[in-house]
Order: C-alpha cells, then sequence, then structure tokens
C-alpha cells in the first residue's frame, strides 16, 4: 500500500537552513546538507529545500548546495524558490533535483507549468500555491511570501495547474502557517477530492495528532513541515511510530 | 568493474552517478556504443515520455545496441517501460525485450479512496524472486513516480498493489528491471544496486 509522505522542509539563505515565523522574522538553523542527511536517516520521506536568497550571487550558490544534497541523499528531494525560466529548472535538474517547485512565476504566467511539464515531464513539476482563507469556501492565492494578494482563487488554480501538467500540489495554508493548531483540514480535503495528483499539505503542524489528522480528515498524500522538525519538538521516528499505531500507513 | 549509464536527453540521470559513486563504484555516462558495449554492466535509467525517447534511442542507433547486450542490464522507470513491447505513451513500439504492454493507469470510478496518479511516493514490493533481490527485501518500501506500468506476466521478479497488482519488477535472462527508483529508494535501494553490481 502506498504509505503517506513525512516532509521536513528546509528554508535556504546563503547556503543556510532558515525557518521563518509567518515568513517573517528570520532565524538561521544550521547546514543544509548535514541536516537533510539526518532527516532522511531518521525517515524522512522525501525533502523540500526552497531557496528564499534573491541575489543572483546567491541563486549560484544554491545550485552549488542542490548538487551536494544530490551526492549525499539518497531519497528524492524538491527544490523550490525563484525558478521562473526553463534554463533556471534545467539547471537545477542538471545538479541532481528530483523535482522544482513553481508559485509566484506560475501565478504570474501559467503557462510555465505547460513548458516545464513538456520539457521535464509533470513528475518533475510541483506547483506550490500560498493561499489565505477569504470567506466560506473562498480562498485567496498570494504571491511573495504571502505579502501579495492575487485575482486568482485557491480551488480553480489548483485545478488550473493540474491540468496544464502539475505533477503534484503543495498547498500551504497562510492563515495556518506557524501557528501550529493544525493544518487547513477542510481545504486540503475539498482539493484532494476535485484533483487526482497528489496534494502536500503544508501550514499549520505542531503536534503529532496534526499529521493523523490532516491523512484521515484533509485526505493529503504528504504532510510537509519545517520548525517542529528543525527545533526537535516532533522526533520522525516518533512520528511515523504514533501515524502506524493510529492505523496511518507510513513506511517505518 | 566498470558501469555504463546510458545517457539520454531526459530525466534525472545524475542521481543514478550519485548513488554509483556512494557505493564505490566506476562508472560513466555515455552515448558511446563501444564504451557501452564493453561495459561489465550497464545501467538504463529514465524519467521522461516513451515516445520522444524512442525516437532519441533510434536516431543514435541505441535501441539495437541495448536489444543486442549480453551482459547484465538494468532498467529503471522509463528505462524498464522501454523495455517492454509497447507503451500506451505517446502509442509508441518499443525495445521489446520483455513481451509486456505499458499501460497508463485508470483512476478508479468512483474513487473512495481519493487514489491518485501519478502513483508517487514509497510502496512496498512483494512475491521478490529475481538475483536483484534477497528475501530480506520482501515487504520493504521503494521509492515509485509514474503514471504508467506494467502488468503482472511471466517475466515479473516483484509485485507492487496500486490500483492493481503491477510489476515492481521484470526479469529475463540478462535483462534486469525496476519501475520504481532503487537510487533514490534509501538504504533499501542501494542495497538493490549492490545486487545488481554483485551479479
Amino acid at each position: 500500500m502506498l504509505a503517506k509522505r513525512i516532509i521536513p522542509c528546509l528554508d535556504i539563505k546563503n547556503g543556510m537552513t532558515v525557518k521563518g515565523i509567518k515568513f517573517l522574522g528570520i532565524k538561521e538553523v544550521g547546514d543544509p546538507v548535514e541536516l537533510g542527511a539526518l532527516y532522511a536517516q531518521q525517515g524522512a520521506d522525501e525533502l523540500v529545500f526552497l531557496d528564499i536568497t534573491a541575489t543572483h550571487e546567491g541563486r549560484k550558490t544554491f545550485v552549488d548546495l542542490v548538487k551536494r544534497i544530490a551526492q549525499h541523499i539518497n531519497i528524492p528531494f524538491t527544490v523550490g524558490g525563484g525558478i521562473s525560466e526553463i534554463k533556471d529548472a534545467e539547471a537545477l535538474l542538471n545538479a541532481g533535483a528530483d523535482k522544482i517547485s513553481i508559485n509566484s512565476s506560475a501565478v504570474k504566467n501559467p503557462q510555465l507549468i505547460n513548458d516545464m511539464a513538456r520539457n521535464f515531464g509533470s513528475q518533475f513539476v510541483v506547483v506550490a500555491i500560498d493561499a489565505k482563507h477569504f470567506d466560506g469556501d473562498e480562498w485567496i492565492v498570494t504571491v511573495n511570501g504571502g505579502r501579495i494578494p492575487t485575482d486568482k482563487r485557491l480551488f480553480p488554480w489548483a485545478k488550473e495547474a493540474e491540468e496544464r501538467g502539475a505533477g503534484e500540489i503543495l498547498f500551504t495554508s497562510m492563515d495556518h502557517d506557524g501557528v501550529k493548531q493544525g493544518f487547513a483540514n477542510e481545504a486540503l480535503s475539498k482539493m484532494s477530492s476535485e484533483l487526482s495528483i497528489p496534494i502536500i499539505a503544508s501550514g499549520g503542524a505542531g503536534s503529532m495528532e496534526h499529521f493523523k489528522d490532516v491523512f484521515t480528515h484533509g485526505k493529503a498524500d504528504a504532510g510537509l513541515a519545517a520548525s517542529i522538525f528543525h527545533y526537535k519538538e516532533i522526533a520522525i521516528p516518533d512520528l511515523k511510530g504514533y501515524l502506524k499505531n493510529e492505523g496511518i500507513n507510513v513506511r517505518l | 568493474m566498470k558501469i555504463a549509464i546510458i545517457k539520454y536527453n531526459a530525466g534525472n540521470i545524475r542521481s543514478v552517478s550519485f548513488a554509483l559513486d556512494r557505493l564505490g563504484v566506476e562508472h560513466s555516462i555515455t552515448t558511446n556504443p563501444e564504451e557501452i558495449k564493453n561495459a561489465d554492466k550497464v545501467i538504463f535509467p529514465g524519467v521522461g515520455e516513451a515516445s520522444s525517447t524512442m525516437k532519441y534511442l533510434k536516431e543514435n542507433k541505441l535501441d539495437q545496441l541495448i536489444v543486442n547486450l549480453k551482459q547484465p542490464v538494468l532498467g529503471i522507470c522509463l528505462g524498464m517501460q522501454l523495455m517492454c513491447s509497447h507503451s500506451e505513451e505517446g502509442d509508441v513500439p518499443c525495445l521489446g525485450i520483455f513481451d509486456e504492454q505499458v499501460k497508463k493507469f485508470v483512476v478508479p470510478k468512483p474513487n473512495p479512496e481519493l487514489i491518485k496518479v501519478p502513483h508517487m511516493g514509497w510502496n512496498t514490493i512483494t512475491e521478490v524472486n529475481s538475483k536483484l533481490f534477497d528475501e530480506t527485501l520482501e515487504g520493504e518500501y521503494v521509492y515509485f513516480v509514474h503514471s504508467y506500468y506494467v502488468a503482472r506476466g511471466e517475466h515479473t521478479a516483484a509485485t507492487t498493489p496500486y490500483i492493481l497488482p503491477f510489476s515492481a519488477a521484470l526479469h529475463k535472462d540478462n535483462f534486469y528491471a525496476t519501475q520504481f527508483h532503487p537510487e533514490k529508494s534509501g538504504d533499501v535501494g542501494s542495497r538493490i544496486l549492490e545486487n545488481f553490481i554483485k551479479l
């Protein structure tokens, strides 16, 4: 049976792992390769590395870092942050990335999803969506780390991304991110029913129970979190043992 | 020991190379026919689209070369699918090493369990029965990412359940193949690659 995936996310700035709270107030927490290898050894199913460096110099550093990650880590990993052209994706593929995630650049230019899928295959393309709850079923898609609202709505945009060739959706609820009160399970469940590609849930993990809820109520295929792993609030082996006891199929 | 990794126009070939580096095995990534023919073993990796990749193999005269290899060959993911007779992806005749059809997963209707395509993530291998696997690998998790599959048949060397039980691995004579990615399957995947290297 296909296992539910646990995915630690590492935000990278100038080659170091960082974690922001509600995308602000950034703190440094460690070496990405070392931390990634540790998570892989502890049973992480995949890793996500998001480059939040804005400068051109930093981008080059990131490609070098991706190569080091690919050399040392024997589980799949996704890289994202600032990818807006085919050549950005190609550099990361050649460095050894298994998947790329695109976010703001896909909102600005949805055709990019088609181009990426045609060039590299859907399995390589994760469309990340940051959204804020508006009213009822309505969620507003935001860009630039949640700072700028767009005219897109979450559910139609996720469906469009799938139709354009996305292989997975990584949905972050900006209302839940950093608050540690659980994932946006209702919205996740709706998205999972409407789409036929896997959904990675992000934003809100604060306890082991939150992961159980995101897989049962939220119907997510994977749960992503950062700070609870980085700050050792939850150890991955404990989390997976707990989920197995709760009847969730995980890889031990 | 020298392993040739067949180079082609798509996919994360680098990760196979890194996996062999971690195992300390000498290898090259190449399209050179002599280098491939003279290697001790050949890996035919892959992520990509079937019909465009078959076209590339033909243009580079790699299709006949692969079929006629005598040393152990390991096809991975798309590599395994291209070793079959035909793929629904782009409706293309393939290499025909395994007399099997490659079909697209169909999401069941109704779909109460919300089964997704692609089949992406970690799933188990059972009924393992080739030299790629020792009995300790029965029931272990490996990493898959694919939307097309090969049904179970006479060459099935491992089975995985998803929508239906399908061939997670194939074996015939000197040809071995896995639908999953051993190079991305953690320590379990490393053991499978080591078993191939030891053949």
